[in-house]
């Protein structure tokens, strides 16, 4: 016979797996964990969007060095873009004759620029066939509007044919001379750009509107020879506008064509090119740290504020940016009163049954619907279908260009409205359900009908709701590109959506988009290497942009927060 | 052979001479039936007249129907889906479920304090003032009188009159209440719904309260809800005594907890059940 056992409260000796497991141990650990991969998948793809993109914009010193490789001997120059391992036996199938033996060999990546001279920009080099390396101070890089870099040594330079700087004079002489015209050029360019984009604009836009007047008028079977003789003279005084500023425009470009330098390519070729297309140049390897850190700046805001050139792989997004952050703002103006009309209609008025249900569960599969059939509906319903009969009545003139009847931002913005549409009703009705009975009966016990109970009371105190559900739409909106294709994102639009020309918003317009810039950059342009940095550097910026966006709706949901937290307690 | 549990004149603040004069009918409720469903019947054929400038308390244990009959007064059982109402209320000799009455008009006659606080995420200002609003009066120099007025009724303006722009919700559980009360007084209405007005509250607040109904008498016909025998009679004028849906007696509050007519009362008001 056993003595009974006296309890105790002190825990007994080894307490085995199973009082493990009970003890929940084991669960904290793994949400422990569970939220430390997470932390570390989000840090780690923006610290390697980081690297790689915003790396790119530092100046880089440019390497001189000699390949021998059987018997022959070239001269390479350009920047170290990437260095690695590869396998000898690799190599040697791809046809090269090695001379160590070891398995691995280095191979460095290397930009030599001047596509116009040499048959690509960039060049895998392997590092044993690689002669003396040097960094000479005098190796200009020289960015251009057309054939991408230019890296070689400053010979001369002349402006208007006449020779101002040669090899007798000293370089410090000739950089000056170079700069001076540069800077010139770019001044003069920006003239040119102004009149070409802004004045020329004006006319053109003033000129269309009186084509599409004469043509409303001659649907309208009320063309006067009168009317027709005023137009006629409006548009001769346009036309004599324009052909003053296309005479200013000569005289600009004429005043800087002429410009032009000669330069030493590092096979010992001298070439002759035009100042006129310069960029920028500088001599990264005499610049001191202070002068890249400059640069680096210099070419940053460059890629923020300036307008892509050269198929998009050299210059800026800010085209993109503008078109990403005014899409997702019509998007928020577009979903947010339509989402949230409709979660009160079915949370508030509509009777609670099976009608209701069967709505909520369509409502949350329209969710899970991909967004490429969206972009489909958009093309087929919205631009075709709405955007041809809006032509039909309200822009006949115009036809048959259409106006809305084809892809552009208004229906891009609705389209994506329609996509998020779901987010917005299901949090705000949330959000009304969670609102207490009795502040409700509070509000009509005071003599409040439903609708004023509705919009004094109830409304207010759900907007934190409904600015979490415009905070999910607007994380879901700005990252979605596939839709886009369809509705109006192209490559590369002409102008904003957004300028001085009536009426200064431009639904119609086609717009650009970091998301699609991404892919186009990326995977569509015909020069990947030069590329790859822009496609990092544009996707930071782009999960930049959408936290940017996030947390201005989060900063004034918390504001709503505080003003109307819940009466709990 | 009469048992008592609480001593009512101890209890009374004041003498009942007063109270007790005839007085005209404010509320009259004749063959009242509610029913919140096909077969749930939650008020049973009740009869019922409420004396004007009075504290009528409801007394009874939970479920037998005291805070639905109170919210038959101001239409609030209304907002249940399937509630359905048979008989007469009548206010001042007004068919309270009459089709043409307008509900926010009724409501605003009579007003009703709920049980747990509920001031609105607004100023303590903009909570008195919200009745008003709804009517449409915007004149700054009115609302200013009518808020400080209703707060000084409800006891409440001494304590928050140099932060009437503070959000309600900063308010203890008392002085909510009491923003309620003032908030309800602040459309002036004739009749004041309170369902167990102090249940949430810490003892003090709720002599504050109870001082605050004794006060509002005066102006109000007063309907109180409780489950607080002390309560209803130191308070209340008259008292009912409801069980499952019934109502079991109706007297002045003096005769009811003294000298109780039905077994049933006196059963409850002992503390034998309930």
């Amino acid at each position: 016979m056993t003595s009974p056992k006296k309890p105790t409260i002190h825990s007994t000796g080894n307490p085995g797996l199973v009082a493990w497991f009970k003890s929940g141990e084991p669960m904290i650990w793994l949400n422990g964990a569970a939220v430390a991969l997470s932390v570390i998948a989000v840090t780690g793809l923006i610290l390697l969007l980081a690297v790689r993109g915003f790396s790119h914009f530092w100046p880089k010193d440019v390497l001189v060095t000699t390949i021998s490789y059987q018997g022959s001997e070239r001269s390479v120059m350009g920047e170290v873009v990437e260095e690695l391992e590869v396998g000898g036996q690799q190599l040697r199938e791809a046809g090269f004759e090695l001379k160590g033996s070891g398995p691995f060999y280095g191979r460095t990546l290397m930009k030599q620029g001047n596509r116009d001279s040499f048959d690509s920009d960039f060049v895998w080099l392997i590092d044993e066939q690689m002669g003396d390396k040097a960094w000479p101070n005098d190796v200009t890089v020289i960015e251009r509007l057309e054939w991408g870099n230019f890296y070689g040594y400053l010979r001369s330079v002349s402006r208007d044919g006449e020779t101002i700087a040669d090899e007798q004079s000293s370089p410090d002489q000739r950089w000056q001379a170079f700069s001076d015209l540069i800077a010139d050029s770019v001044a003069v360019r920006e003239e040119i750009h102004y009149i070409e984009r802004v004045t020329i604009g004006y006319i053109n836009h003033d000129l269309e509107r009186l084509r599409l007047r004469e043509r409303t008028l001659e649907l309208e079977d009320a063309l006067t020879a009168q009317q027709q003789l005023k137009l006629a003279s409006e548009r001769e005084e346009l036309d004599a506008q324009y052909s003053v500023l296309q005479e200013q425009l000569y005289r600009l470009y004429d005043s800087i064509d002429r410009h032009n330098y000669t330069a030493e390519l590092v096979d010992g070729r001298i070439v002759e090119l035009p100042i006129a297309k310069v960029v920028r140049a500088f001599q990264p390897n005499a610049l001191s740290v202070m002068g890249k850190v400059l640069m680096y700046f210099e070419k940053l805001w460059e890629f923020l504020s300036a307008e892509p050139r050269e198929a998009n792989t050299e210059g800026g997004v800010f085209p993109a940016i503008f078109g990403t952050v005014m899409m997702v703002v019509l998007m928020a103006i577009m979903v947010t009163p339509f989402g949230v009309v409709a979660a009160v209609y079915l949370r508030e008025y509509a009777r609670q049954g099976f009608v209701t249900r069967v709505i909520r569960i369509a409502v949350n599969n329209l969710a899970g619907v991909p967004s490429i059939v969206y972009g489909v509906f958009g093309l087929g319903f919205f631009v075709y279908f709405l955007g041809g009969e809006l032509d039909q009545l309200f822009f006949p003139a115009a036809l048959p260009s259409p106006t809305f009847g084809t892809p552009g931002l208004m229906w891009a913005s609705l389209t994506l409205a329609l996509l998020t549409l779901p987010v917005v009703i299901v949090a705000t009705e949330e959000g009304l359900a969670r609102i207490p009975k009795m502040v409700r009966e509070g509000s009509l016990a005071l003599g409040a009908t439903r609708a004023e109970t509705l919009w004094r009371v109830v409304l207010p105190m759900a907007s934190p709701a409904m600015m979490t559900g415009l905070i999910l739409a607007v994380a879901r909106a700005a990252g979605e590109v596939a839709p886009l294709m369809l509705v109006g994102v192209v490559k590369l639009a002409p102008s904003l959506p957004l300028d001085a020309n009536y009426p200064y918003v431009h639904l119609d317009q086609k717009f650009m988009h970091l998301g699609f810039h991404i892919y186009d950059v990326g995977f569509q342009s015909p020069n990947v290497e030069a590329a790859r940095p822009l496609v990092y550097a544009t996707a930071l910026l782009l999960v930049i942009i959408i936290a940017l966006l996030n947390l201005a709706a989060v900063n004034l949901r918390n504001r709503l927060r505080e003003r109307y937290k819940s009466l709990e307690s | 052979m009469q048992t008592h549990a609480i001593d009512i004149q101890a209890l009374k603040r004041a003498p009942l001479g007063d109270a007790l004069a005839p007085s005209e009918t404010s509320l009259r409720v004749q063959d009242l039936n509610l029913y919140y469903d096909q077969d749930s019947q939650a008020l049973f054929n009740i009869d019922l007249e409420i004396p004007k400038q009075r504290v009528t308390a409801f007394i009874g244990p939970s479920g037998c129907g005291k805070s639905s009959l109170l919210r038959c007064f101001n239409r609030m059982n209304d907002l249940v889906d399937g509630c359905r109402v048979s008989g007469k209320l009548l206010l001042e000799g007004d068919d309270i479920y009459a089709k043409s009455v307008d509900v926010a008009s009724l409501r605003r006659r009579i007003g009703m304090v709920f049980q747990k606080p509920n001031p609105f995420p607004k100023s303590i200002y903009e909570n008195v003032a919200y009745g008003l609003r709804i009517q449409g009066m915007n004149k700054k120099r009115i609302l200013n009188e009518v808020v400080e007025k209703a707060l000084r009724s409800a006891a409440l303006w001494d304590e928050v009159k140099d932060r009437l722009d503070h959000s309600a919700l900063g308010l203890s559980g008392g002085q909510q209440q009491r923003l309620v009360i003032a908030r309800t007084v602040a459309v002036e209405p004739e009749v004041l719904l309170l369902d167990e007005p102090a249940s949430a509250l810490d003892p003090i607040s709720t002599l504050k309260i109870e001082e605050l109904i004794y006060e509002l008498k005066s102006k109000y016909t007063i309907v109180i809800v409780t489950h607080n025998m002390q309560q209803a009679a130191r308070v209340s004028d008259m008292t009912a005594f409801m069980y499952m849906g019934k109502l079991i007696e109706f007297d002045s509050t003096d005769t009811l907890f003294t000298n109780p007519t039905e077994k049933q009362t006196e059963d409850y008001i002992t503390g034998r059940y309930g």
